[in-house]
């Protein structure tokens, strides 16, 4: 029976693809006892608009017993609670039925250390903040009253300054003195050790000449430093811990139920991590293979559409192999585990998701470049101006103050916010135009792409089929005419017991309606009922027993015969994903070659390709064959860019230079991908006209702050910097880059 | 010039007080999600559940 919601499923503003609803179990594991209520942690995708917000916890707050259900739209984390007997199963059914994706949240302490950091660094940003404005409060008066400020209020406005600037040291610094701290035990140096020298080296003789009653004091400049460099630090941290939320897809997928049937046939439901090879299980329809087992009992259609790319479901029989990912469509399966989830299919994607994660981060960043020139720059120049000041003639506090003055000047704000801030801009934009980006240092990466290799099913093609058209007894119907919409509403009240994708789609063009009830389905055969004496088949050529040279027709198709009248056929496409020729014509232009791999048929491979113009392309393709060819390309020093949304892509994408998924791929090649889009492939030319901005930008910004630092350093080491021009060169480089930075809002 | 006596550490007090509510706001989650709440303020409560 299909339940048939009020609203259209899924994101009511079109902004993300609906899921696919499958039936949910396995939930009571993660249910906690808060006091006398339940509570529950859900991660739910595809929720994006304030409708979805609405709706989604309208629904689950509407569930018996609820108390409480708060959906957290940027992180897509909800927290339900409630009181009674209701199934944690009945909350998580009740969110995919209306067409989001739901998991349980895996305790994740990596996320909760990254949400703690993020928080402790915005938390020390304000209290750098407040005591930066608080000190140039009174440095401004100590500035403007040069030559009428008696020597004791300005002392006493200096002592207060430090007064403010040491806790705020203390506290804001903490963040680059522990991070300067653990490079120097490993013996090199990080961006962190010039910054703890300058801020303590700063406050050291701010501390000295305020004692000796001296004109010149640099707290405004250490906790000005302290503050711009967390905002960068900050914007860094927030984008690296929306990239992990995002990986975590993976361990909320294996946390998953398994129905595992005990020796007297009892189904029990079991955490997937706990099956052992050997065990039997029990596959219901709609539900996810979490092991690979081979089947001993059961006939039934299988979408494997996420494990091969293959775009119609197999039938399965006893003695076949099921790879763990797949969906069973029709029948119940039970099937013994060939092995622990650690060695299925699920878990060698994810290896080589990890392995591809670590090449991918030896990748070295334009900003880990500018710090490796940065820091010995810095210390040296530094060092030398003590040195020969102090060969000069100069006393050891005066050539102090002014290896302290080119340390702060030399000012890496500029450096640390120069790549943050483009990243955040770039990302933001990118973001209402519904890409959703993974990792700040990708549009680098993505700035550098010369060839992209395209998966053909969802990805090229919308991946679910649509009815195209009808043939009876070789005539054409036209779809909207009376008897055709007679047949269909007759052949859908069949379809809507199934899960077939093509069934699927008969009724998506048929309209709701009610179910026959009575209805069979027959594992790689199709639907049977009998209606009014006579019998009622929706299916394949074959089991119809139509006459073989019809159906060869191309394309996917179903039959429906009522009785001995002559049977209709429905014919499906795999429509193109709209928008795709015209994006594939502006990336051709870009000099970019164009490439498809797909685990579908070759002939339905070969026919896209050519409607598309892309001369290159390889059907058949296993997951790691997809993984071998693009180690070809990046022997042959090509920067590849992946765009895939199978599981058996998720290798691939993780391998790539650059990787995207579009929104409605599974959660595992989502979190492999650097960006993840929605809508069609129009959105590819636009992610990297904003990667090679924002890589110019970056580039830009560090050009600037070493012209600043060319003008900057020779006023320093000569003994010229007052702590006023220390604070304007310091607010001014920052300002510049950031503003440039912004230049990345503008649309051309 | 003894009015900056009291000035002084009443503009000090006003920005703790400032810091004291950011540091508040962040511990209460309020800037847990950036997007929710403006969408939230548009939802009336009063019809039935979709």
């Amino acid at each position: 029976m299909t339940a048939l919601t009020p609203t259209a499923p899924g994101c009511p503003s079109g902004l993300s693809p609906v899921t696919a609803r499958d039936t949910k179990t396995g939930y009571a594991g993660f249910v906690r006892d808060v006091g006398d209520e339940h509570a529950i942690d859900l991660v739910v995708r595809g929720a994006k608009c304030g409708g979805c917000l609405s709706k989604i916890e309208k629904s689950v707050s509407a569930l018996p017993g609820v108390t409480q259900a708060r959906l957290n739209l940027s992180s897509g984390q909800m927290r339900v609670r409630w009181t009674g007997p209701l199934a944690a199963d009945r909350i998580a059914q009740t969110i995919s039925d209306l067409g989001y994706g739901v998991a349980a949240q895996a305790a994740d302490t990596g996320a909760a250390d990254k949400a703690r950091e993020e928080r402790s660094l915005l938390i020390s940003m304000g209290v750098a903040g407040f005591a930066a404005a608080n000190i140039m409060l009174l440095s401004v008066s100590v500035w403007a009253g040069t030559g009428e400020m008696g020597e004791a209020t300005r002392q006493t406005l200096h002592a207060l300054s430090g007064v403010i600037a040491l806790p705020v040291l203390l506290f804001s610094g903490r963040h680059f003195f522990r991070s300067a701290w653990a490079a120097l035990r490993n013996g090199h140096a990080n961006m962190d050790v010039p910054i703890s020298l300058a801020l303590s080296l700063a406050f050291g003789v701010s501390v000295f000449e305020t004692l000796r009653g001296g004109e010149h004091a640099y707290f405004d400049a250490v906790v000005m430093l302290c503050f711009f460099l967390l905002i960068g630090r900050f914007l860094d941290a927030r984008l690296r811990r929306q990239a992990h939320a995002a990986a975590n897809a993976l361990a909320a997928m294996q946390t998953s139920a398994v129905t595992r049937l005990t020796d007297k046939g009892d189904a029990v439901s079991v955490a997937a991590r706990d099956v052992a090879a050997g065990d039997r299980i029990l596959l219901a329809p709609g539900e996810r293979a979490m092991v690979d087992m081979r089947i001993f009992d059961g006939v039934s259609d299988v979408d494997e559409s996420l494990v091969t790319g293959e775009s119609l479901p197999r039938t399965f029989s006893p003695g076949m192999t099921l790879h763990a990912g797949a969906i069973n469509v029709s029948a119940p399966l039970r099937g013994e585990a060939l092995k622990v989830v650690e060695e299925s299919l699920l878990s060698q994607i994810g290896e080589m998701l990890e392995a591809g994660e670590q090449r991918r981060s030896a990748y070295r960043r334009i900003a880990d470049r500018a710090v490796s020139i940065y820091v010995p720059f810095v210390h040296t120049t530094a060092a030398l101006a003590c040195l020969g000041w102090l060969l000069l003639g100069a006393s050891l506090p005066d050539a102090l103050m002014i290896a302290a003055a080119t340390l702060i000047i030399t000012c890496p704000c500029a450096l640390a916010l120069a790549a943050p801030v483009a990243q955040v801009v770039a990302a933001g934009r990118l973001f209402r135009k519904g890409v959703y980006l993974r990792s700040g240092d990708a549009f680098e990466r993505l700035a550098e792409i010369d060839h992209i290799v395209f998966d053909k099913t969802g990805t090229l093609t919308l991946g679910t089929p649509k009815l195209e058209g009808m043939v009876l007894t070789g005539q054409s119907l036209a779809l909207d005419s009376p008897e055709a919409k007679a047949m269909l509403a007759d052949a859908a009240s069949l379809a809507r017991v199934s899960h077939h994708p093509l069934s699927r789609a008969l009724v998506a063009t048929a309209g709701s309606g009610a179910a026959r009830e009575g209805v069979r389905e027959i594992a790689g055969c199709g639907l049977e009922a009998s209606v009014d004496g006579q019998t009622w088949r929706l299916g394949s050529a074959n089991w119809i027993g139509t006459d073989k040279a019809l159906a060869a027709a191309s394309g996917p198709s179903l039959w429906f015969a009522r009785g001995d009248a002559p049977a209709v056929q429905f014919r499906f496409v795999d429509n193109v994903q709209p928008g795709t020729a015209d994006a594939l014509n502006t990336l051709r232009a870009q000099g970019i070659d164009l490439e498809i791999v797909s685990g579908d048929q070759n002939g339905a491979v070969a026919s896209l390709a050519g409607t598309l113009g892309i001369a290159d392309w390889t059907g058949e393709a296993s997951p790691q064959a997809k993984v071998a060819r693009l180690e070809t390309l990046r022997d042959q020093n090509h920067r590849v860019l992946m765009v895939g949304d199978g599981l058996n892509d998720a290798g691939a994408l993780s391998l790539a230079h650059a990787s995207l998924a579009p929104g409605a791929a599974i959660d595992i090649s989502q979190s492999a991908s650097d960006a993840v889009y929605s809508g069609g492939l129009d959105a590819i030319p636009l992610i990297l006209r904003v990667a090679r901005k924002t890589r110019a930008i970056m580039r830009q910004n560090f050009a600037l702050a070493a012209a600043y630092n060319v003008i900057a350093v020779p006023i320093a080491v000569t003994g010229h910097v007052t702590p006023l021009v220390a604070a304007i060169a310091m607010s001014l480089s920052s300002i510049i880059v950031t503003l440039n930075a912004m230049r990345l809002q503008i649309e051309e | 010039m003894t009015i900056i006596v009291y000035l002084i550490p009443v503009a000090l007090g006003l920005g703790l007080l400032g810091l004291g509510a950011f540091i508040w706001s962040i511990r209460s989650g309020q800037f847990d999600d950036m997007q929710g709440p403006a969408y939230r303020i548009l939802d009336d409560d009063d019809d039935t559940p979709a």
